[in-house]
């Protein structure tokens, strides 16, 4: 039986990114996040005094910067105060939470935003605090680590050998030539092993970046977006903590969360997944039940570009851009947090009819 | 513009956590070189054990004691070992099933003889650590094998039940833990930190509004938009509000200042944002709202040790009482 429609239409009007850049010392979070605040209102034309609801996601932890979500908001404009929360996720996350604030009709407009700045850091080690702080963080198993064991049962169970997994990186590659935005386009090589079996073409390159979204419901987007991306499902879903309890090789919690979504109720033309690593794409295209058929990262994906905590929120951002520009007429977004995909998010966006 | 500052910054904390009782009776059998695991509701052992089940979220608390033997169910090669894992030569991360447990335990697996020696299937069993305290850690890590059947500690192909009672049980866990950062503050906080080692202080101005922020960082946020012209401000200012110390520092750089000491709110002139610091040079039960003030700086600069009284009269409060 077909999901029923959410209780208001909301939709996607606008959609903002930086150059995601290997390093960013001169700019501050703020500073790296203004120009793309801004411009994502002026796609709208709304100021900060006509939003709704301001939502945003990133973590302290990658910067080593306390409180650096607050210091941001001095670039939203927040005095005087706003209406605002923060998620320490991924800005995926937040537009979920900003897209029930709209579902409740508290708020007709929402911004939401996300900033990763993984550059001052070492990221697969500052991910190693995510995890169950008793039998595992003490372990330091770093995330490319806890990915190769997930691609290792890839391989082992016949899903996938190490050439599919170098296709993966290098069709992501490649269809990043097309994205500006991405730190990583066309060739790349695969490089020697990082953790067998991955190596340096199936990991995401460490950068830094951010990336802004505009929600709005009914006939506010229509008036504000020529075609707006609407979220017809939108639905998150957490598998056990425990890596030994999962089967790594799927993803039920993706597969519930795009059911619940309404994503297998008809095709979409177009994917864009938060896969980080080579080896998870191929989980991802199983849960969701992707074919030939379906575009899967024209932007090149997280492994063109993978700015923590805004990467997923890009994934919704993309997608919507595309069937703005007329490029889709229903496409599906992905976002993943956490160890070989721990948690999962997934959104039907939907254009009207052409 | 002049290149950004950057320091090294080492952000370290020793977390300190209780223990549930099934945690409690693991890692007290990890000391005892015992390994438990915990029944869940769909008849499978969970090792390592936890205190929910996975799949009802019932709580769990039917223990069984399983082998210290094992196999791999998958495994990575990892041959540039990091800070604070388990080995420091190359070494295979594993989930391992234990012998009667239904999970995978993640850890690490010696494997002198390199990732061509290491497959999925291959038998295991724990290397137990020299010291024990009570942590994942006591399995110092895991190391083939290959002689090894299956075989469960009662050799009778079921788990033994045990009741998790260890003498003088582990209640809680201290881990460590430590990330290192090259801090990078933007370019308005370069800009002041640079401008302070010269003994100015600098601020920005909006360029919507027109207040200047000291210390900047960047952006107004009340505009939303970035600052971008630099004010000098001060160095002398007024105190607008302050309050009295009576709690010694129990640490860091602060050990030689004696209590009662006082901490105020400070509009240096021309800002319009007071930022705080240290009042002395003046016994603290005088230090008034509206008392003029300039900074001490320290040797070789940086930020002011303190601001003492410049002498001047006080300041009328209309032309600080939005700065509050």
């Amino acid at each position: 039986m077909p999901v029923p429609r959410p209780l208001r239409d909301i939709a996607v009007v606008a959609f903002a990114q930086s150059d995601h850049r290997r390093t960013s010392d001169e700019l501050s979070e703020v500073e790296m996040l203004l120009p793309v605040l801004h411009r994502v209102l002026d796609r709208t034309g709304l100021r900060t005094g006509d939003i709704g609801f301001t939502c945003s996601g990133s973590t302290d932890y990658l910067a080593g910067r306390a409180f650096s979500f607050t210091m941001a908001l001095d670039g939203v404009g927040a005095w005087p105060p706003i209406s605002e929360s923060h998620v320490e996720m991924d800005g995926a996350w937040a537009l979920y939470e900003a897209w029930t604030k709209l579902l409740t009709g508290d708020a007709d407009t929402a911004l939401v935003y996300a900033y990763g700045k993984s550059s001052p850091g070492s990221v697969r080690d500052v991910l190693t605090r995510q995890l169950d702080p008793y039998y595992v963080a003490p372990l330091w198993p770093d995330s490319v680590a806890l990915a190769a064991l997930q691609a290792q049962a890839l391989v082992d169970a016949g899903d996938t050998d190490e050439p599919a997994l170098a296709a993966v990186a290098s069709r992501s590659r490649r269809a990043a030539t097309g994205n500006p935005h991405a730190q990583l386009r066309g060739p790349v090589p695969q490089g020697d092993y990082v953790v067998r079996p991955l190596r340096t073409g199936d990991c995401p390159p460490i950068g830094d970046g951010t990336a802004a979204v505009v929600l709005a419901s009914g006939e506010r987007a229509r008036e504000l977006c020529e075609r707006p991306a609407w979220i017809r499902g939108i639905d998150h879903r957490i598998e056990a903590h425990g890596l030994g309890v999962r089967d790594l090789t799927d993803s039920p919690s993706t597969r519930l969360a795009a059911e619940r979504a309404g994503a297998f109720d008809a095709p979409v033309d177009t994917a864009e997944l938060h896969a980080p690593f080579s080896s998870q794409e191929v989980v991802l295209r199983r849960a969701l039940r992707l074919d030939d058929s379906v575009e899967v990262n024209p932007s090149g994906g997280a492994l063109a570009a993978n700015p923590v905590m805004a990467t997923g929120l890009i994934r919704i951002g993309e997608a919507a851009d595309r069937i703005r520009r007329g490029d889709s007429d229903r496409a599906l977004a992905h976002a993943t947090s956490g160890p070989c995909l721990q948690q999962n998010l997934v959104a039907v966006l939907e254009g009207d009819p052409r | 513009m002049a290149e950004v500052l950057k320091a090294p910054l080492v952000v370290e904390f020793p977390f300190t956590r209780s223990l549930g009782p099934v945690q409690s009776a693991f890692l007290s059998g990890l000391r005892e070189r015992v390994v438990l695991g915990v029944r869940g509701g769909d008849g499978r052992v969970l090792v390592p054990p936890v205190e929910y089940d996975p799949v009802t979220s019932e709580e769990l608390d039917e223990l069984v004691e399983v082998a210290p033997t094992g196999t791999v169910t998958t495994w990575a090669w990892n041959h540039e070992p990091r800070r604070g894992q388990p080995l420091d030569r190359p070494f295979a991360w594993v989930l391992v099933r234990l012998d009667g447990a239904g999970t995978g335990l993640l850890h690490a697996l010696d494997a002198p003889d390199g990732p061509g020696s290491v497959r999925t299937g291959m038998r295991v069993r724990v290397r137990w650590a020299q010291d024990r305290s009570g942590a994942i850690t006591d399995i110092a890590c895991f190391e083939p094998y290959e002689a090894g059947e299956a075989g469960t500690p009662g050799e009778a192909g079921e788990p033994a039940p045990h009741d998790g009672r260890f003498a003088d049980p582990v209640t809680g866990i201290v881990a460590p833990a430590r990330l290192d950062y090259t801090y990078s503050p933007g370019r308005a906080q370069s800009a002041h930190l640079r401008a302070l080692a010269e003994r100015r202080v600098v601020g920005e101005r909006c360029p919507s509004c027109r207040k200047v922020y000291v210390p900047p960082r960047g952006a107004c946020p009340t505009c939303g938009v970035a600052t971008s012209e630099r004010v000098e401000v001060g160095p002398r200012g007024t105190v607008t509000t302050f309050c009295i110390v009576n709690i010694k520092a129990a640490h860091t750089a602060n050990l030689d200042i004696e209590v009662p000491y006082v901490y105020a709110h400070i509009a240096l002139d021309g800002a319009d944002l007071a930022l705080h610091g240290r009042i002395a040079g003046i016994p603290y039960d005088r230090v008034r709202m509206g008392l003029r003030v300039e900074p001490v700086w320290p040797d070789g600069g940086g930020h002011p040790d303190h601001y003492r009284p410049t002498g001047e009269p006080d300041a009328d409060y209309e032309t600080y009482k939005e700065l509050l």
